[in-house]
């Protein structure tokens, strides 16, 4: 789950991360009124939206950027106008863009450098990962690729957190001078700990900044947390804006069922995430583009299963369904079942084609076709694909 | 031979009076499983599908000889579960649950690793040796015994791809079902490792997806570490960047974890690609033929 900046920081700064003092706002006059009550000579005022690359991003038909900064409260107030209800585009928003709804007035500081870090769990090392580089404010991946030396990184334990010598190691590579290091240490140790404390699955921070009197903060801030852990942590899932995701998505998921929504014109429908992921591969492959991802889990019943043809026929760009199922303790005949019922109640307007495999599958085909549904049989995943492919271009 | 789990194995459940816990046992007995008891806390005393349930995984072990456990405790509790049977010194820990927290698996991982135990999960199919041993949710009659093995992050797919060899004429070895979340206690090395040193295995079939670098780093293992012919199949080639594809593990993030990025690295270590998951089975069969 991912939340807006301004929450990042509210969970930052209660977790002993130095952050700016800040407002949210969701109208000019509000924009103003906070610029007024910060009281410092400069604020900036930032698009809150869930797609990172805002300073660069600009509102469609006009030259104003996700973050500008304001010098009175007339400047607020004018930047606030030229962001809310707007869309801003991003190189992480796709061309659509998304629509800002809120801005975060958040007060100036002295910048000394600009620096990065972040904690995510690195893989191949099992473990939670704190990575910091002197090259802050840029694109990270960037850096990665063309000077990974750098990227500096320290694994640490989950519960034992960051020690204190590999935060002062990092503030020794990262050049700081010796009087910051006992700030590094602290913003370090308590970066890491709030990410484990809070299982979050990402914490970045771009830029990180060493300000003019030696102290660090947090200039931005990213969160995203591990979907798995919300059920103990009421105070972050109570921080989703569903306003920011995709509407059938929050639909499949209120149904048990993992749907992504894709930009073409074929629906699909599968078991199992990987199968699911090479069915899309697989419709590719053979000229057609998948209009999603839809795993309806092993465990699906036919009204989850009817639920998820609703939400695939609730795209209009869907022109054919391919339908991928191999039955393995998901019996054939279940998903046969379903589909029969689905079209009697959901009243499929565009072709669908079927490819059942594994599990009870004679059984399954003969009640797709005792059922009079109309349905295209298809046999093996290569027939399926070519017959969904034609469907959807007749 | 085989490796992981033969007709010797003995098994126990952990989570076996749960409705999917229980299912899933009777599918094992059903297969010819060596299922030998089941645990769970204060249910000790009880019998499920004709098998004695116990509190702990300690007093299971002691009771039944098991040297094999697998799990389907709920995912807030998972994670204990699995340090229970690590614990009790139990060799094979299969944890078939979904919806662990990675933080919980963080925590898991270090004491693993100092133990005799191997972890193979979680969030995955299970293991399955052919007509010898079935520890997990795969439906059996699709496997077949002989020479590939199979290995892979995604379990549905794993049945395509056996499906795929089995009526191709090429059985299976043993099938290792990884698991599809970001931490998991085996990798494509681990097992790599366990084929080729198993003289029963002939050829091995790995599918990956999209997500961390497992995949790169099993084909610099191929290269250096493999003398046996490999085929790969990578899911997740439409993928768009920043989205979980149903398993937590498969997200390209960071412009990291691309299939051009895996494949390119499988195909320069000598791999036999897989274009499309209707080609899972062939492509073994051309990795074999390649040899010849």
């Amino acid at each position: 789950m991912k939340i807006h900046e301004y929450q990042a920081k509210d969970l930052l700064r209660a977790a002993g991360v130095p952050v700016l003092a800040g407002t949210v706002a969701r109208s000019p006059d509000e924009a103003a009124a906070a610029f007024t009550t910060l009281g410092t000579p400069v604020c900036a005022v930032k698009a809150q939206i869930h797609a990172g690359g805002r300073g660069k991003g600009k509102v469609k038909g006009s030259e104003q950027r996700g973050v500008e900064l304001a010098k009175s409260a007339a400047d607020a107030r004018r930047i606030a106008e030229g962001l809310l209800g707007k869309t801003l585009v991003t190189i992480q928003t796709g061309s659509d863009g998304q629509i800002v709804r809120q801005v975060f007035v958040e007060s100036g500081c002295a910048i000394d450098r600009e620096l990065y870090c972040a904690v995510l769990v690195d893989r191949r090392a099992g473990s939670p990962v704190l990575i910091a580089s002197t090259a802050g404010g840029m694109d990270i991946e960037e850096v990665a690729a063309k000077t990974p030396d750098l990227i500096l990184t320290e694994p640490f334990d989950a519960d034992r957190g960051l020690a204190g010598w590999q935060a002062r190691l990092l503030a020794s590579k990262l050049k700081l001078p010796t009087a910051s290091w006992r700030h590094a240490e602290s913003f370090f140790r308590a970066l890491c700990r709030a990410f484990v404390d809070l299982d979050a699955s990402l914490v970045e921070v771009n830029p990180l900044v060493l300000t003019k009197d030696g102290g660090l903060v947090a200039l931005d801030a990213k969160m995203t947390f591990d979907d798995n852990a919300l059920f103990r942590h009421k105070n972050v899932a109570a921080l989703r804006d569903e306003a920011e995701e995709e509407p059938a998505e929050i639909r499949a998921a209120a149904a048990g069922l993992s749907y992504v929504k894709l930009d073409g014109t074929i629906g699909c429908l599968v078991n199992g995430a990987g199968l699911a992921m090479s069915t899309m591969d697989l419709v590719k492959l053979h000229g057609g583009q998948p209009a999603n991802f839809l795993d309806v889990g092993g465990g699906a019943d036919v009204k989850a299963v009817t639920e998820a043809f609703r939400i695939i026929l609730s795209d209009p760009n869907v022109k054919a369904i391919l339908v991928n199922i191999f039955g393995g303790i998901m019996r054939c005949t279940t998903i046969a079942t379903a589909l029969v019922e689905a079209s009697q109640t959901v009243g499929f307007t565009v072709p669908l084609v079927v490819r059942l495999e594994g599990t009870e599958v004679e059984e399954g085909k003969k009640i797709l076709a005792a059922s009079g549904t109309s349905i295209i049989l298809a046999d093996g995943l290569t027939d399926a694909a070519k017959k969904v492919v034609a469907a959807a271009r007749a | 031979m085989s490796i992981l789990v033969n007709r010797d194995t003995r098994v126990i459940c952990q989570g076996i009076t749960g409705k999917v816990g229980e299912f899933h046992t009777r599918g094992c007995l059903d297969y010819g499983t060596r299922m030998v008891g089941g645990v769970t806390p204060g249910k000790g005393g009880e019998t499920v599908a004709g098998l004695p349930v116990f509190d702990t995984v300690a007093e299971a072990r002691d009771a039944t000889g098991a040297n094999a456990t697998m799990i389907f405790v709920p995912p807030a509790f998972a994670a204990d579960a699995i340090l229970e049977a690590v614990g009790a010194g139990i060799e094979l820990v299969i944890a078939i649950t979904e919806g662990i927290p990675v933080m919980d698996m963080a925590r898991v991982m270090p004491v693993v690793r100092d133990s005799a135990s191997r972890l193979i999960g979680p969030n995955c199919p299970g293991v399955i040796t052919p007509a010898e041993c079935k520890i997990g949710i795969m439906p059996g009659y699709i496997h077949a015994p002989g020479h590939v093995g199979v290995m892979s992050r995604s379990g549905t797919l794993t049945y395509e791809a056996v499906w795929q060899l089995t009526q191709l004429g090429h059985g299976q070895s043993t099938c290792v079902g990884l698991g599809g979340d970001p931490l998991v206690g085996s990798s494509f090395i681990d097992i790599l490792a366990l084929f080729e040193a198993d003289p029963d295995t002939h050829a091995i079939l790995m599918m990956g997806e999209i997500g961390g670098s497992a995949e790169e780093e099993a084909a610099e293992y191929v290269k250096h570490h493999v003398t046996k012919p490999v085929a790969a199949f990578i899911a997740g080639r439409t993928a768009p960047p920043g989205k979980r594809m149903g398993h937590a593990g498969a997200i390209i993030s960071g412009g990291k974890g691309t299939a051009e990025a895996k494949l390119a690295a499988l195909a320069e270590a000598g791999i036999e690609i897989a274009e499309s998951p209707a080609d899972m089975g062939a492509a073994l069969v051309r990795a074999v033929e390649r040899r010849v």
